[in-house]
């Protein structure tokens, strides 16, 4: 099954939720959306499932137009931030529902549910109430409701967002594992950058109500389209710093320069933004070409293995992540190294003019 | 070992809450639980008279007679309010101006004062004045609550349902908006149809309040007295005598302040005894996250 959608956008009170999109999400694929909270994503989820109708546009599964078909006819299953299951349900009933419902016999429910709660491992609590059962296993019933309807569709809004650490990493392995032999299309909203190169697929990114791209999930992590894209898809956000580019030299300020090498001997000369991530930057100089920048330390949070350190270069906010545990003075100056094999550089209008050097050759 | 420090102290800060509890509750019971061990002829001449007020009250038909007309009356209004109640809540407009316009509507009635809320429906029903009873007159049915059994109970609970059908459906409408609304998605993704949105979603979600809105409005129903008395002051007859009147003529009409206080006392340990039962459920209900 392919679920396409031409043009298809989203205008409540005057409010546009969501710009014009196209996209084609293909059968048995993982598909990432990716943004910020109130970027739009729950709004295009509901716009999939036919919760929603669009305001314009169509929706195509399999090229046949389902614009406009109510949810209950369509094959759909969707999986929420909140742990929705049926209360006064035992955790049996609650994945047979969905079956029971459809009419689906006696025997083939029996067996489907006690498959699907084995591999949710869900097996020990089936006579329990889903309000007995831990905010982990909660989750794993409604993930189970959903997989056992065996719909086309699979809508995932942030499922993990209300687990705690643990279950998150666990649950975050599993359900690529999962999805991966039903064949549904599924559909994974989250805000971390990090959750989708871990789940993979596809992603696209989205601000402001707007798709800025979409594609294999490492390709538009490495050549991000635009500064926006960029943004959405690093975690702490990219740095920015405005450049400008004079003959085959590209002035980043402190009397740093780098040679404009690859597409960026071709451009004219003028202002840009270069953009790098915040694992780019390191404190002690590695490549010989390396700029170096002075800035001011702000503050230092140690993660155990890695230390972010919040910097000032001239009223700008950057953020570092730097390996280990370092003593870094909070308030003196620091020194800061760049190679410019990891500069990202985007046009005025935002657009990217030329992916980093390292991301090409990857 | 270590000497335990003492700090009597600590006696001034538990006393304020003594001092209103024996004044508000501890004093008042025990000069029932005097009255119904003792009997008296006036001039404060007491002779004690051990459980045989009980013992009276306990094999005089009178007493029973009241407690089955009370059951009956709240079990009739639990059936109606309740159930009334829900419909009502799931009938509400969710938001907007004629959410909030419903519910001033509906609070209106909780408003009114009791003995006003019988003297309205006393009014009203009246045959001669009364638009209710005046109506029903003239298109041939035979109602009149001063004289017909029927007609007084069906006056009285129509009343009731009136006056308080509001308070469970605001209640109702509170456990229906705490519901998120993911749950209705999930509903209709599952192709659930209406019937089943109520029984598995929105029931279970609601049970809490309605257990409170049960509670509530049988133990008021239970201790009724201002509303019927106003209305037909526990007539026909005795037929819409309650517990409450009931105790109420027993004590100052016929001045029998043994019985009387026997009575209530065991009406007291009726009520305590339900609102035990109803706590209890009502714990584990909130066990299973309910």
């Amino acid at each position: 099954m392919t679920l396409e959608l031409k043009g298809v956008s989203k205008i409540v009170e005057g409010q546009m939720h969501i710009a014009a999109t196209d996209l084609t999400l293909e059968k048995g694929t993982m598909n990432v959306l990716l943004g910020p909270t109130l970027s739009g994503k729950t709004s295009l989820m509901r716009l999939m499932a036919g919760l929603d109708q669009p305001s314009a546009g169509r929706i195509f599964w399999d090229g046949k137009d389902v614009t406009g078909m109510r949810v209950q006819d369509r094959k759909v299953a969707m999986v929420y931030q909140q742990f929705i299951n049926y209360p006064s349900m035992s955790v049996y009933d609650n994945i047979a529902s969905p079956m029971k419902l459809m009419g689906v016999d006696k025997a083939e429910i029996d067996a489907r549910v006690r498959e699907t709660a084995e591999l949710m491992k869900l097996t020990p609590m089936l006579d329990r109430k889903p309000l007995e059962l831990s905010g982990g296993q909660q989750q794993r019933c409604a993930l189970a409701r959903a997989l056992v309807k065996n719909a086309g569709l699979v809508l995932l809004d942030e499922p993990l967002a209300n687990l705690d650490y643990k279950l998150r990493e666990e649950l975050r392995v599993e359900i690529p594992k999962i999805f991966e032999a039903s064949g549904s299309i599924f559909v994974y909203a989250t805000t971390e950058p990090e959750e989708a190169l871990l789940l993979g697929g596809n992603t696209a990114t989205l601000w402001e109500g707007r798709v800025t791209q979409f594609g294999p999930t490492p390709e538009v992590y490495r050549q991000p389209v635009d500064a926006t894209t960029a943004r959405v898809f690093s975690d702490p956000p990219m740095n920015f710093l405005q450049i400008s580019k004079t003959g085959d030299r590209l002035m980043f300020g402190d009397g740093q320069s780098a040679q404009a090498t690859g597409k960026l001997a071709d451009l004219a000369d003028g202002r840009y933004t270069a953009g790098f991530r915040p694992n780019h930057l390191e404190i002690m100089q590695h490549a010989e070409n390396a700029m170096k920048f002075t800035t001011n330390l702000h503050v230092t949070e140690l993660t155990g293995s890695e230390t972010f350190v919040h910097l000032d270069h001239h009223g700008a906010r950057w953020v570092g992540l730097i390996h280990g545990v370092h003593d870094l003075e909070i308030g003196a100056a620091l020194d800061v190294w760049l190679d410019p094999r990891h500069v990202y550089v985007f046009g005025e209008d935002g657009g990217l003019v030329a992916p980093a050097a390292y991301a090409m050759a990857a | 070992m270590q000497q335990k420090t003492t700090n009597h102290k600590a006696w001034f800060l538990v006393l304020p809450v003594l001092v209103l509890v024996a004044f508000s509750a501890v004093i008042p019971l025990m000069t029932v639980v005097n009255y119904s061990v003792q009997d008296t002829f006036g001039n404060n001449q007491f002779f004690w008279a051990g459980l045989e007020w009980f013992q009276e009250m306990l094999s005089d038909e009178r007493m029973w007679n009241a407690l089955q007309r009370q059951l009956m009356f709240s079990g009739i209004i639990l059936a109606i309010e309740i159930p009334l109640g829900i419909f009502v809540a799931l009938n509400m407009p969710k938001s907007g101006f004629w959410s909030s316009f419903c519910l001033v509507v509906m609070s209106l009635p909780l408003l009114i004062p009791w003995n006003v809320v019988g003297t309205i429906w006393q009014i009203f029903g009246r045959v001669d004045i009364g638009l209710l009873g005046y109506t029903l007159d003239a298109l041939g049915i035979d109602y009149n609550y001063t004289q017909d059994t029927i007609s007084a109970w069906i006056t009285i609970i129509v009343m009731d349902v009136w006056h308080w059908t509001s308070l469970v459906a605001l209640l109702a409408f509170a456990g229906l908006k705490s519901i998120p609304d993911a749950y209705y998605q999930a509903a209709r993704i599952d192709q659930a149809n209406r019937w089943k949105v109520f029984r598995f979603i929105e029931l279970p979600k609601m049970m809490g309040v309605l257990m409170i809105a049960i509670l509530l409005r049988f133990m008021d129903s239970f201790m009724i007295y201002t509303e019927p008395f106003v209305v037909t002051g526990g007539g026909p007859g005795n037929a819409t005598t309650l517990l409450s009147i009931d105790l109420v003529k027993m004590a100052l009409g016929q001045f029998d302040l043994g019985p009387a206080a026997a009575f209530s006392l065991m009406y007291f340990l009726v009520i305590l005894l339900i609102s035990w039962v109803f706590y209890t459920v009502m714990v584990n209900l909130d066990k299973k996250g309910m």
